[in-house]
């Protein structure tokens, strides 16, 4: 069997985004290489809501509360001397998956707009959970001393070592992810996206599958806001506020749904984007947002979607 | 004389005031398919939906093999061998022929909690849905994705995943609906097979597939049975010829 077209644009964005940092040190503009750590960061996000609602069907319009937690867990760790970015995503991963376990049991009660509203209202919940923590910043947030410790070095503090350390962790949940998505898991849960009857009458109960997936996602986005916090060195609650959430959505409306390279290259493009634009004009989410209605209106599929219809992009997962 | 595979006792569904299944009693043989018909609206796909348990009766009992299963869930029915086909078709249209299929291999074949094999290299559960796939005659579509088929095909896949599931009961909604010539052929020369080493509970709109293939014949008449017997003597009861058949001849058959 060749090798499949989505994973060829999927190794593309890798090596593509490997080469910032020597290209950002020749052009002498090390700013890229941080703008393009953001780009990585929320790749890894959007690739975890892209399995729950690409492949699951679930639209959750509230996944940013997880990358909020991810980050809280950066800011409560240092509290209590974990400073170390595994023992940091390990506490983050713990949280959020409690967190999903019990809101998404619930949220799964519910279809269709009523599963957006319930996991918007759990995502607002945990938002004005930390706006009330005094102890944390409230409203404002907190900064960090420092980034965290990786294997008790302070290597991070290197943008560009901190930039290859997220890269690194983007391969490995793109490489989880796509194999997750070819096992059986991942084909009941595909399953249950194209027709939930149907996979009743061959003998499954889909809702342990989706709850699964629900916190496998969770945990992912947790390991994004871990970076997140890390990148920014601060944590705040708006990282969790519902246009996060929704902003996470608009990246894989755009790079496509359902397709794991589609969510990575509109992660890329949407905070990319957002970097080149801000500068010129504040007006420049208009043309965004025009940018959006284009894609949607002429290739429902995204991105992906578009370069397939050109045939060189990824096939449909 | 042995227990009936199936025996249906005093069952009831309304929606709202329509009582769509009016006090039906039901009793299927080990080996027998037993056709079920009746007018558009008699409540046969209400039946077949509280027999697999999509939906849940407001009271009577349905036994299967000697236990009460009116509580289990779909689930649980399928894997003790009670499989049903939709009258409208139900496939997963953007996935594969094979993968509507080997889905239903893998459902009763070893834990789905697998995170890391590609399915795809499951050789067992590929060559099984070849087999199912091979005995409807789709083996050669096996690739295409289900919603590429014609009608008649994806009629013949909704069979085929039936048959993966492995029953021994097999509940058919109008498997030919939609299909006509050769298509119809293909399915009733099918059926004829399976009835062999199945049991088959089948609704059909079809008399001529009823009557070729049934051992029994029951047929409902808003939401209750109004008559039950051999197809000789559904054929010549005066009252079924009164209520559905004459009107069968006049003729429109469900969509
Ligand atoms: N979910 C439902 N809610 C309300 N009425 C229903 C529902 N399903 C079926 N009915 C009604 O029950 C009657 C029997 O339907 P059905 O079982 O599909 O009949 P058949 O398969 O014999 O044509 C029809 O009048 C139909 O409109
Ligand atoms: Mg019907």
């Amino acid at each position: 069997m060749n090798l499949r077209p989505r994973l060829i644009a999927a190794l593309a964005i890798f090596v593509g985004m490997a080469l910032v940092p020597p290209v950002a040190a020749a052009l002498g503009d090390p700013f890229l290489t941080v703008i393009a750590s953001r780009m990585l960061v929320f790749a890894i996000a959007a690739l975890s809501l892209d399995l729950i609602l690409g492949y699951g069907a679930m639209v959750s319009f509230g996944h940013a509360a997880y990358v909020g937690v991810g980050a809280y867990a950066v800011a409560i760790g240092a509290r209590f001397g974990v400073t170390d970015l595994l023992a940091q995503m390990a506490l983050g991963a713990l949280m959020s998956a409690a967190f999903a376990l019990v809101t998404g049991a619930i949220s799964l009660r519910t279809r269709g707009v009523y599963f957006i509203m319930i996991t918007l209202a759990f995502a607002q919940m945990a938002f004005f959970f930390f706006v009330s923590q005094s102890s944390l910043g409230g409203d404002d947030g907190v900064a960090l001393t420092a980034r965290s410790t990786l294997l008790s070095t302070d290597v991070l503090e290197s943008d560009i070592a901190f930039f290859y350390t997220i890269l690194a962790v983007l391969v490995l949940c793109y490489g989880g992810l796509y194999r997750l998505t070819n096992a059986r898991f991942g084909r009941v849960l595909t399953g249950t996206r194209e027709n939930p009857l149907r996979m009743q009458a061959i003998g499954y109960r889909p809702f342990p599958y989706q709850l699964t997936a629900y916190v496998i996602a969770a945990c992912i986005a947790s390991v994004a806001g871990v970076l997140l916090a890390n990148q920014t060195e601060y944590v705040s609650p708006a990282y969790m506020a519902w246009s996060r959430s929704g902003e996470l959505i608009v990246m894989l409306v755009l790079g496509g749904i359902g397709t794991l390279t589609g969510a990575m290259a509109g992660a890329l493009i949407t905070v990319g984007l957002e970097h080149t634009f801000a500068a010129w004009s504040e007006h420049w989410r208009l043309g965004f947002g025009l940018l959006l209605v284009l894609v949607v209106l002429f290739s429902p599929d995204g991105i992906t979607g578009l370069l397939k219809r050109l045939g060189v992009g990824p096939r449909h997962d | 004389m042995t227990e009936p595979l199936l025996q249906v006792r005093a069952l009831r569904k309304s929606f709202g005031a329509l009582a769509v299944t009016d006090d039906v009693s039901l009793s299927v043989t080990e080996g027998e398919l037993h056709a079920i018909i009746g007018p558009n609206g008699a409540g046969k796909t209400t039946l077949i939906s509280q027999l697999s348990g999509q939906l849940a009766p407001d009271s009577g009992t349905i036994l299967y093999d000697g236990a009460p299963i009116t509580r289990l869930d779909m689930a649980a029915r399928v894997r003790r061998g009670l499989a049903r086909s939709f009258q409208i078709t139900a496939l997963l249209p953007g996935m594969s022929v094979l993968e509507n299929v080997s889905l239903a291999v893998q459902a009763r074949s070893g834990s789905s909690y697998r995170f890391w094999r590609p399915v795809a290299d499951d050789a067992a559960l590929s060559q099984e849905a070849m087999q199912a796939l091979d005995e409807v005659g789709l083996a050669d579509r096996a690739h295409r994705p289900a919603r590429a088929l014609s009608h008649g095909e994806q009629r013949q896949l909704e069979l085929a995943v039936a048959l993966a599931t492995k029953p021994r009961l097999l509940l058919l909604d109008e498997p030919l609906a939609g299909t006509g010539g050769q298509e119809a052929e293909v399915l009733i020369s099918l059926m004829r097979r399976l009835k062999d080493r199945l049991t088959i509970v089948l609704i059909e709109h079809d008399m001529g597939a009823v009557f070729a293939l049934a051992d029994r014949v029951s047929v409902l008449v808003y939401g209750q049975i109004a008559a039950s017997g051999t197809p000789g003597d559904i054929r010549a009861d005066p009252k079924v010829r009164a209520a559905y058949l004459g009107e069968e001849e006049e003729g429109t058959p469900d969509a």
